[in-house]
């Protein structure tokens, strides 16, 4: 069943993560491909994430496709005009993917190569606008399409904010996320099931199925270079201690991971595992989760 | 020098729907002579609001709209005529429009577009940055110009990527988009963070080509220096 499918029945979905490496060697897209293309319903293909140059999020999502994994083409807006990214656009559809999530992008000042010039020609919302009017028969310019896409289009929201200016722009531009024409939404990692919980009554009256995002912690310096680095993601002091006082790591950070799985199930529509690196593990999370 | 043309006059009532009164505010400098801001426009726009049926409580053209300070003391004995208005229209490049936001506790709408002078730059000490878009979108963000206090130049809002009200660009700089927030909530115009803002046209945030070569004010005097 699709992701589409999967959501609009009111389904429970599973999707994961799957970033492409510097350079052409394929081989560990291709293994984790093979590895959760039965216990996911879709993996989001990062694009050149954190601002580092690396093999595509395009052609990448391609090779998932051909490996029996539905892909999440993820697009931001930091690398390619609007020509480009309608052109792209154009070319994943008639490569099969069917999902796309809208991103504006980490500032290239953030990656390998600070010195890049940053484009955001479109931002977020503009990129899903430009989405619809594709799906529509149309580009943003006007003129008409010979064939039309019928993509499945998403987008991404910060639910743990450190003031209040931040959590209401959050909210105001999931509005005008949802009001372009997002589908699904996608959070940043959440370690809170009360703060989880108080975001989605705030955006209940949206009506958008909402994907929790989770981040299994490898080690108590993770969680604090997370906290310290990472906006939007808070992980409370005590996790961090259980992670420390840890003797399996491993086994408790899929433990807790797994445990707060079970706390977000019945507050959301679906669960978004960013493994960063442990894609392998992810076939003991879902099981440790009960899914 | 600044050069600024101003909007078309349905965006400008688009822009008042609602209200029922006026302030407005020209500029002795830039503005005056780009022809858009000065005494003659100010009392041209004056008539045609008032055919349009708004109230204008009192107009005023200040030196330097771009110079906070001067904002301030030439609006001192206006004071009354400014609380009476809804709102105040200010004549004047991006600057200006943002030096009067942040100096008066008012709803400010821009009654100009700026235009790109090609690296010309005003003079004036103060964080109000104008990158001479040509589609000026201050109405929509508490006269906070997103191009520059954003770092990202984003006109739907603010990216994920601020922490503690700073840009993931550096901890020394504020995130444009939390100032705005903050400008559009104490205006009690939150409203317009639900406004879809078409994206950039970027052929007007290029120099125009005769701008490339010169500019106006270049040309004005261009007699007097004998070239
Ligand atoms: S939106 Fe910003 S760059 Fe554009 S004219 Fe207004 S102040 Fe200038
Ligand atoms: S953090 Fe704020 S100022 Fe910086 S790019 Fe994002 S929205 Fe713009």
């Amino acid at each position: 069943m699709s992701l589409k499918s999967k959501l609009e029945s009111g389904k429970f979905a599973i999707t994961c993560e799957v970033g492409p490496l510097k350079g052409t060697d394929i081989t560990e897209v291709e293994e984790a491909a093979a590895l959760l293309k039965d216990k996911v319903d879709a993996a989001n293909v990062t694009d050149q994430q954190s601002s580092v140059m690396r093999l595509g999020s395009l052609a990448t999502s391609g090779i998932l496709i051909n490996k029996g994994l539905e892909p999440i083409y993820q697009m931001t807006c930091r690398d390619r005009n609007r020509i480009a990214l309608q052109s792209d656009l154009l070319s994943a559809w008639v490569m099969g993917i069917r999902n796309v999530l809208a991103l504006t992008g980490d500032l290239p000042a953030l990656g390998d190569h600070p010195a890049a010039k940053p484009v955001y020609d479109l931002d977020s919302v503009t990129l899903l606008h430009a989405i619809g009017r594709l799906n529509a028969g149309f580009d943003i310019a006007g003129n008409e399409l010979k064939g039309k896409p019928a993509f499945f289009a998403g987008a991404v929201v910060k639910v743990d904010s450190d003031t209040e200016a931040s959590m209401e722009l959050q909210i105001a531009k999931l509005e005008r996320k949802v009001a372009a024409g997002a589908k699904f939404i996608q959070t940043q990692a959440v370690y809170s099931a009360d703060s989880f919980g108080k975001f989605m009554k705030r955006v209940a009256k949206l009506k958008v199925p909402v994907l929790a995002g989770v981040i299994p912690l490898k080690s108590a310096g993770m969680a604090r270079f997370m906290n310290k680095n990472v906006s939007g993601v808070l992980v409370p002091e005590e996790l961090i201690e259980k992670m420390a006082d840890a003797e399996d790591k491993t086994a408790t950070g899929i433990q807790i991971c797994a445990d707060l799985i079970k706390k977000l199930k019945p507050l959301c529509q679906g669960v978004h595992i960013m493994a960063i690196g442990w894609e392998k593990k992810v076939p003991s999370i879902i099981q440790a989760a009960g899914l | 020098m600044i050069l600024s043309e101003p909007k078309p006059f349905e965006e400008i009532t688009g822009y008042l729907e609602g209200e029922k009164s006026v302030f407005i505010l020209g500029c002795n400098g830039c503005a005056q002579s780009s022809g858009s801001g000065g005494p003659v426009q100010v009392a041209e726009m004056k008539g045609k609001l008032e055919g349009a049926g708004k109230k204008v409580t009192g107009t005023k053209v200040i030196d330097f709209l771009c110079e906070k300070a001067l904002v301030k003391s030439g609006l001192r004995g206006r004071v009354d005529e400014v609380a009476a208005a809804d709102s105040i229209l200010v004549m004047t490049c991006g600057i200006g429009v943002q030096a009067v936001a942040a100096a008066v506790n008012r709803v400010c709408h821009p009654a100009c577009n700026t235009v790109n002078l090609g690296g010309s730059r005003g003079e004036w000490r103060g964080s109000e940055r104008c990158q001479e878009c040509g589609q000026c979108l201050l109405d929509y963000t508490g006269g906070i110009c997103p191009l520059t206090a954003c770092t990202k130049s984003l006109v739907s809002g603010a990216c994920g990527g601020a922490s503690n009200g700073k840009c993931e660009l550096s901890p020394d700089k504020d995130c444009g988009w939390e100032l705005i927030f903050n400008r559009l909530k104490a205006k009690n115009q939150l409203a317009r963070l639900k406004v879809f803002i078409n994206p950039l046209d970027h052929s007007k945030l290029m120099a125009r080509p005769e701008m490339l070569a010169t500019s106006r004010y270049a040309l004005e005097q261009s007699d007097q220096e004998g070239r």
